[in-house]
């Protein structure tokens, strides 16, 4: 073999390399990153309006569009299980179809993905304009910890706001199926309420609260993270905006496929 | 004093500082000088302690921060007061709450003193009254005098400048530099600035260190580095191209 040839064999492998040691240290960071945020969140100082302001920065402005994408997703999927169902002659299972539908998978799924478009963008922005304007830096060089203030307070809020979000998401949604399926196609609506109270059990309500709660924090991780790492410039934030928000996409259809598996 | 010794830093394979060695004392004002882009602004972080070098140290007080972290770093920082280049204001507080914000969260004081203590501020840099609006909505000057407030209202012993007054026209740049020189003068503490502000900055400085391509090439009081045969530091004085 020429010695010319040699490294352009060995490229592949250089490589791999390079991309194992990019994803192994990239992991690396993320878990350092969340092992910080957790040891703010779990010593004092707490600082309580920080996180209130959070709470209203992420669930409460984010109320509007989980009603409306919930009220529209109980109606659809009112519309269109109502149509299957009714070749079966089973339209008396529409309620309990719906509300599984919701409480176990479509609710925390579309909610966390709502939340994460509305606040979690924001989140990465609002964190990527400090970083690049040093105020990020002021927190360091006075000493105090920006986790505390900054990362904290928006994880906290997380673990709060996503399981409440998701609830009114299954509530505003089923009371979407009922609309569709009681007031427009004619179902009664002590079948649509009855026969969901004997199939929706506290499993099925543990398994959405799980998720929410699961997605509430890999949200607010990823979009903290990709704020306080931002690159350089508007372009940085943009870039990592983006970012945060396919990444945060993917990771929750991921997990909710990985403990749904497993419940 | 601070003390530099052999600090050098590399971005990839990028040379930013090639060992620097320097003597910052106690009380003085010590403004580096040199062209965008020399590693002034690098050099300021490591002195603060916001970045690592890979190689040399940064001695406070004969107390090496260069290997500190964690609460050991933070005691050091508590001796700190910065102004970055753009104020870092935080723009969601009004400027008042920004000259506030390290009163309330490092120190235990009575809500009643932290307010004195921040119109007291806010008056020594010629903003009286201004504290209630945010800072989007003042003037670059004004946004760099509540970032000068913010640094100086917990009465650090050393404050680092870091292009305190870029941006700004001159009559703003003269109101800047005595406003510095008037808080030393009141509060003698130990001053580091970066700048590029020729001659004005020499009306103020105790000391001026001239910073080319990563290495300190002349230090001393400003009438030296205006009398110095050193032809960078000719050029870089005079506004003379490279290479000419």
């Amino acid at each position: 073999m020429s010695e010319s040839a040699a490294p352009v064999l060995l490229r592949p492998l250089d490589l791999l390399g390079w991309w194992t040691i990019f994803v192994v240290s990239s992991l690396g960071r993320f878990g350092a990153f969340l092992t910080a945020a957790v040891a703010a969140m779990v010593t004092p100082p707490l600082k309580f309006w920080a996180f209130v302001d959070r709470i209203n920065f992420i669930g409460f402005r984010s109320l509007l569009i989980i009603l409306l994408t919930g009220a529209f997703t109980g109606m659809v999927l009112g519309l269109q299980i109502f149509l299957t169902l009714s070749r079966f002659g089973s339209e008396a299972f529409l309620g309990p179809a719906v509300a599984l539908s919701l409480i176990r998978e479509l609710g925390p799924v579309l909610a966390a993905l709502m939340v994460t478009g509305r606040a979690g963008s924001a989140l990465t922005a609002e964190l990527g304009i400090m970083r690049i304007t040093e105020q990020i830096d002021a927190f360091e060089v006075m000493a105090l910890n920006p986790m505390r203030y900054l990362v904290a307070p928006s994880i906290f809020a997380g673990i709060i706001t996503f399981p409440l979000m998701t609830a009114l998401f299954d509530v505003v949604g089923i009371f979407g199926g009922y609309l569709v399926g009681v007031e427009l196609l004619g179902l009664s609506p002590g079948t649509y309420f009855g026969e969901m109270q004997t199939f929706v059990d506290f499993a099925d309500i543990g398994l959405g609260f799980w998720k929410s709660v699961s997605f509430g924090i890999i949200v607010t991780w990823v979009c903290t993270y990709k704020g306080f790492h931002v690159g350089h410039g508007a372009e940085g934030v943009a870039r990592a905006t983006t970012q945060a928000v396919v990444l945060s996409s993917v990771l929750i259809l991921v997990w909710d496929y990985f403990i749904g598996s497993v419940w | 004093m601070i003390k530099v010794e052999g600090l050098t830093k590399r971005f990839g394979a990028q040379p930013v500082l090639r060992g620097i060695d320097l003597e910052i004392p106690t009380g003085s004002i010590t403004v580096i000088i040199g062209r965008s882009g020399g590693g002034k602004s690098v050099f300021l972080k490591h002195l603060i302690g916001l970045l690592q070098p890979d190689a040399g140290r940064v001695l406070v007080d004969d107390q090496e921060i260069t290997r500190l972290s964690g609460d050991a770093l933070d005691a050091i920082r508590r001796r700190y007061g910065v102004v970055f280049q753009g104020g870092a204001l935080f723009d969601s507080m009004r400027c008042a709450d920004n000259v506030a914000f390290p009163l309330r969260e490092k120190m235990r004081l009575p809500r009643i003193e932290i307010g004195k203590r921040v119109d007291s501020a806010l008056a020594q840099v010629g903003l009286e009254g201004m504290g209630q609006k945010y800072p989007a909505e003042v003037s670059g000057g004004m946004r760099k005098r509540v970032a000068i407030a913010r640094a100086l209202v917990t009465e650090p012993e050393i404050v680092f400048f870091d292009e305190p007054t870029t941006g700004l026209d001159p009559v703003l740049v003269n109101t800047i530099h005595h406003l510095i020189l008037d808080l030393h003068r009141r509060h003698r503490f130990t001053a580091v600035m970066v700048s590029h502000e020729i001659p004005e900055i020499f009306e103020i400085a105790d000391r001026v260190a001239m910073l080319h391509e990563g290495r300190i090439v002349e230090v001393g009081p400003p009438a030296q580095l205006q009398a110095s045969q050193n032809r960078i530091v000719q050029k870089f004085i005079r506004g003379e191209p490279e290479g000419n």
